[in-house]
């Protein structure tokens, strides 16, 4: 079992990402630089935050044709699992990965803050799961359960065509959306005008997930949450099931 | 080559002094060239040389126990932080282009205190800053608008810049007043992270090795930008506006990684970052402080644009741009490192044994000059001071209800929650801040050496203004007391000095006297000055800007469980007060925000009592009994109360009775700015004890009451003032957002 993290040229999230997962989950864990022409070695993909390629032209716009994204798509075809975050989910959208965008946040503010994302399906490979958190309390998905992590984007604002998001939601790939403490997806809670609040969907296949809030930025009860590890642990859970 | 003639009018303009053109003449033993009138120009700006502050830097305490590189050694000063680590960090200003430019202004002023830490082999794991404007908040005046648009462009610019090169902006400070109007401060604070055997050298060592330039190419922005900031700024200054640099966080992040990378693998004699005065003051500091020679040639130097001059390559401040004395033999491994993040790069020169900095542009030299000379020999002077007249006296105030006060005073700008702004910076990349913007100090994990930093930049330039040589032992003092209300112990110090014109007297002394209090407080409190930077000639047509000696101060948080932050955490706890309760509204936020005045007598700073009441708070800390700590500052006693209720994310409200604390009256009571006093809340059943170990610490304290209720309530006898928390949260969340968006 072997984790992946591509850097590009602007990432600047794959430190955290490589350190959550060789350190706070014990996986073996390697950097891809963004010029290599396979991952095929690799179980688990992940493609960090940042601003590759300086957000130049939009965001992801010109890290999708690095050499490596012709072998992370390749893999995802073949059911491997991959894991955007952020700056990596916008990327998986420019790829066409994913479907949608990801576009200027509503206020045309940087936000970066705490949010609230709700699980809205929790039989996907990225949100199943069951943690231990630092104080011993278990963290069990279920659709419904609010997972506390941060966000930090300027283009979060996930945006696609009426049919593409009847689509998402028939087939369950909204696995995340932004709801307030109550667990009401309200609009005083996205923090970037999203569409019916998305912070993270999967493709069609549900093993390609992108979200917006960094589970690598909480995955410490320092940091003020752990619930970040329930994304990984999901991940690593799955990754392993897929290589048996 | 065709230059321009050596005229008196040619070397006024470039701001040199008759006499120092004189100095020139005999250091070469000939007149200078057009280039090398440019290339003395900015090396012996104020802003490279510190001539007219250097004899009052020379006055800080600059040793101790845990340096490991000195001020003014290197581009910024190491500290030891245990096992084998060390951070490196430094302040500096961005005042003069943030006026003109307010977005990349703002924007270059943080990738240049990058580039100054990551030169030392630091990689820079956080950011501060510390900005002022003049007042946001009122009728839409033009004046007003404009503070608006340039507080809007300096927050963007850090946050465009900071985001993308992903270095989390964790904490600082912001104040509004008159005296920045059109004359805004924006300093920039960066730390870095480093192994003690990582500590790179910026000299040019090594007869013989090749001289590198890599990074960005050289355009013709920025030009002489450091002799621009070395001026008063006036209505004619937007005409400079070239003289500001264009930044570009992307390529600084691949320079950063590739420099990194390069310091990593050995290949690096010596390495220095083209800053204030670029290619000219990288070549000829690296020489001087090896004692050796640094010949390039500008064919070499890789150029935006075709047809620039060698006064324009010399003096260019284009931006993510570094020089690297290599290791001959070790050639390939620059470009292999560059090659790999797609950076231009090229060997420029060579390391000669001559002491001379030697430009060539092929086989031509433009430019031939002694470069310990220039990089050194700066004139330096020692400017006529004369004391400032004693501030008015405050006179006798009418008597404010405290009910609006206390709304008012946390709706005030410089007062109000900055979220506005620390939520456009990302704040928590590189997954260590443990304490979010707002608390007393930023508090960082760095995971890969497991160390706990605190840190904060304080002034208050208020009482500066008042009384310089005070404010500036407060500044010392609130940032340590800010530190230790965090749970932390007080390292070391950068300042960044912001003042007017100091060829006026009353300017000059202002400097002096804040040199003398920072130097003895930072004594006083075992806080060496590592570096940081010297903004003079902050200045509008209005005057000079209120004397503002900023301090950044950092700290080792022991333990994780050492980690305190402002706010009260649950019902039931009870509320002490460390300290005195103090009198006087001489310099106060609540005389100038209610009553419009900047005067009187700044509270005094006794150092035994500040440092038994930082003492207690942290002895404390580490027997686990605070659940809160807050120092007072800005509004006193009661807006500490208030910050305590309302910054955590959810607010509690408290009880608090004053009965036969303190005498006078109210306002006085409850806004008066009395140093060395900090508000905790402890476990009810802890309180007695918690008073008791204070006490006996030979520090006051007082029980001021309980947590827990929707109000914040404050009885003095029988009078009683309650605040439903709500409002008064609201009140100080949204007063910026409330200026800037509606």
């Amino acid at each position: 079992m072997k984790a992946a993290v591509i850097r590009f040229p602007g990432s600047n999230c794959d430190q955290d990402c490589y350190h959550a997962l060789k350190h706070d989950f014990g996986l073996e864990t390697e950097y891809v630089w963004h010029k290599e022409a396979s991952v095929e070695q690799f179980d688990l993909i992940v493609l960090p935050g940042g601003f590759s390629y300086g957000d130049y032209l939009r965001c992801g716009a010109i890290a999708r044709y690095s050499p490596v994204m012709r072998s992370v798509a390749a893999e995802a075809e073949r059911g491997k699992l991959v894991l955007g975050i952020c700056n990596g989910f916008q990327i998986l959208c420019e790829a066409r990965l994913l479907p949608g965008a990801l576009i200027r946040n509503r206020s045309l503010h940087f936000v970066c803050d705490h949010v609230l994302a709700r699980i809205e399906n929790f039989e996907t490979a990225f949100s199943h799961a069951e943690v231990t958190k630092s104080d011993g309390k278990l963290l069990t998905a279920r659709t419904g359960l609010l997972l506390r992590m941060p966000v930090a984007h300027g283009e979060g604002n996930y945006t696609a065509d009426e049919p593409t998001l009847r689509e998402l939601t028939r087939n369950k790939q909204v696995v995340l959306r932004y709801a307030d403490a109550l667990g009401a997806i309200s609009e005083e809670a996205n923090p970037n005008g999203s569409a019916e609040n998305i912070a993270g969907i999967t493709n069609r296949a549900g093993n390609v997930f992108g979200l917006m809030p960094h589970p690598e930025r909480a995955c410490d009860p320092l940091l003020g949450s752990e619930d970040g590890k329930l994304i990984f642990q999901s991940a690593i859970e799955s990754a392993t099931k897929w290589i048996r | 080559m065709n230059e321009a003639a050596i005229t008196p009018e040619l070397i006024a303009k470039h701001g040199i002094k008759p006499d120092e053109f004189e100095r020139i003449c005999s250091i070469l033993g000939r007149e200078p060239n057009f280039t090398e009138l440019g290339i003395f120009s900015v090396m012996w700006s104020e802003h490279c040389s510190y001539k007219n502050s250097k004899p009052e830097l020379r006055k800080f305490p600059t040793t101790g126990p845990g340096v490991l590189v000195k001020a003014g050694e290197e581009n910024a000063g190491v500290i030891d932080i245990g096992d084998g680590w060390a951070i490196a960090f430094k302040m500096e200003s961005h005042n003069h282009p943030s006026a003109i430019e307010p977005f990349q202004g703002a924007a270059t002023g943080v990738g240049g205190i990058i580039r100054d830490i990551f030169t030392m082999g630091a990689r820079p794991v956080f950011s501060l800053n510390s900005l002022r404007f003049g007042p946001i908040s009122g009728v839409d005046t033009e004046a007003i608008l404009r503070n608006r648009r340039l507080f809007a462009g300096v927050v963007s610019g850090i946050a465009h810049y900071g985001n993308c090169i992903g270095i989390p902006t964790i904490g600082g400070e912001i104040y509004f007043d008159e005296s920045y109007e059109g004359n805004p401060l924006v300093n920039v604070f960066c730390l870095g992270v480093l192994r003690h055997e990582e500590i790179a050298r910026g000299g040019a060592v090594g007869v013989g090795n090749p001289v590198f330039y890599v990074g960005a190419e050289t355009g013709r922005d920025g030009l002489a930008g450091a002799a621009f900031a070395s001026r008063d700024l006036t209505e004619e200054s937007k005409q400079d506006r070239p003289a500001v640099q264009v930044g570009d966080p992307f390529r600084e992040k691949l320079l950063l990684e590739a420099c990194l990378e390069l310091l990593a693998s050995g290949a690096v004699a010596g390495i220095q970052d083209m800053g204030a005065a670029g290619l000219t003051c990288s070549t000829c500091e690296t020489a001087s402080r090896a004692g050796t020679g640094v010949e390039i040639d500008l064919e070499k130097v890789p150029k935006r644009e075709p047809g620039m001059t060698p006064y324009e390559i010399m003096l260019s401040e284009s931006q993510e741009r570094m020089l690297i004395i290599v290791t001959k033999g070790k050639e390939q491994t620059v470009c292999d490192i560059f090659e790999k993040w797609d950076l231009p790069y090229a060997e420029v020169g060579v390391v000669k044994d001559d002491g001379m900095m030697r430009v060539r542009v092929g086989a031509q030299v433009v430019a031939e000059i002694p470069a310990a000379k220039l990089a050194d020999d700066a004139p330096i002077y020692s400017r006529e001071a004369s004391p400032q007249p004693a501030p008015e006296p405050l006179g006798t105030l009418s008597e404010t209800d405290p009910l609006e006060a206390l709304p008012a005073l946390l709706g005030h700008p410089s007062i109000a929650s900055k979220n506005w702004v620390y939520r456009q910076y990302d704040h928590m990349v590189r997954a260590g801040t443990c304490v979010l913007p707002g608390s007393d100090a930023a508090v960082f994990l760095v995971r890969e050496a497991g160390k706990i930093l605190a840190a904060t930049s304080d002034c208050n330039a208020l009482y500066c203004a008042l009384d310089p040589r005070e404010g500036a032992k407060i500044a010392v003092a609130e940032a340590a007391r800010n530190l230790a209300c965090s749970g932390a112990r007080p390292l070391a110090v950068t300042d960044n000095l912001n003042f007017g014109n100091p060829y006026k007297p009353e300017n000059f002394w202002q400097l002096r006297e804040c040199v003398e209090g920072l130097a003895e407080a930072s004594r006083e409190f075992n806080t060496p000055v590592t570096g940081g930077n010297v903004s003079l000639y902050n200045q509008s047509p209005a005057g000079a800007i209120d004397p503002t000696p900023t301090v950044g101060m950092v700290g080792l948080i022991d333990q994780a469980a050492h980690i305190t932050t402002q706010s009260f955490k649950g019902a039931g706890d009870a509320v002490l007060l460390l300290g005195e309760l103090g009198t006087g509204l001489g310099g106060s936020h609540f005389a100038k925000v209610i009553h419009g005045l900047k005067a009187g007598t700044p509270p005094r700073l006794d150092y035994a009592k500040e440092k038994a009441v930082q003492q207690a708070v942290r002895s404390l800390i580490r027997m686990g009994l605070v659940r809160s700590a807050h120092d007072c500052s800005e509004g006193g006693l009661a807006v500490a109360l208030a910050e305590c209720c309302i910054s955590g994310a959810e607010p509690v409200g408290a009880d608090i009775d004053l009965t036969g604390l303190g005498t006078g009256r109210a306002d006085e009571l409850l806004f008066n700015e009395s140093q060395s006093r900090i508000v905790i809340s402890v476990r009810r059943e802890n309180a007695s004890a918690a008073l008791a170990l204070v006490q006996w610490q030979g520090v006051p304290a007082h029980r001021l009451g309980f947590t827990g209720s929707p109000h914040l309530r404050i009885k003095a006898g029988e009078r009683e003032w309650p605040w439903p928390v709500k409002d008064l949260r609201e009140k100080w969340w949204g007063a910026i957002r409330g200026w800037m968006e509606e």
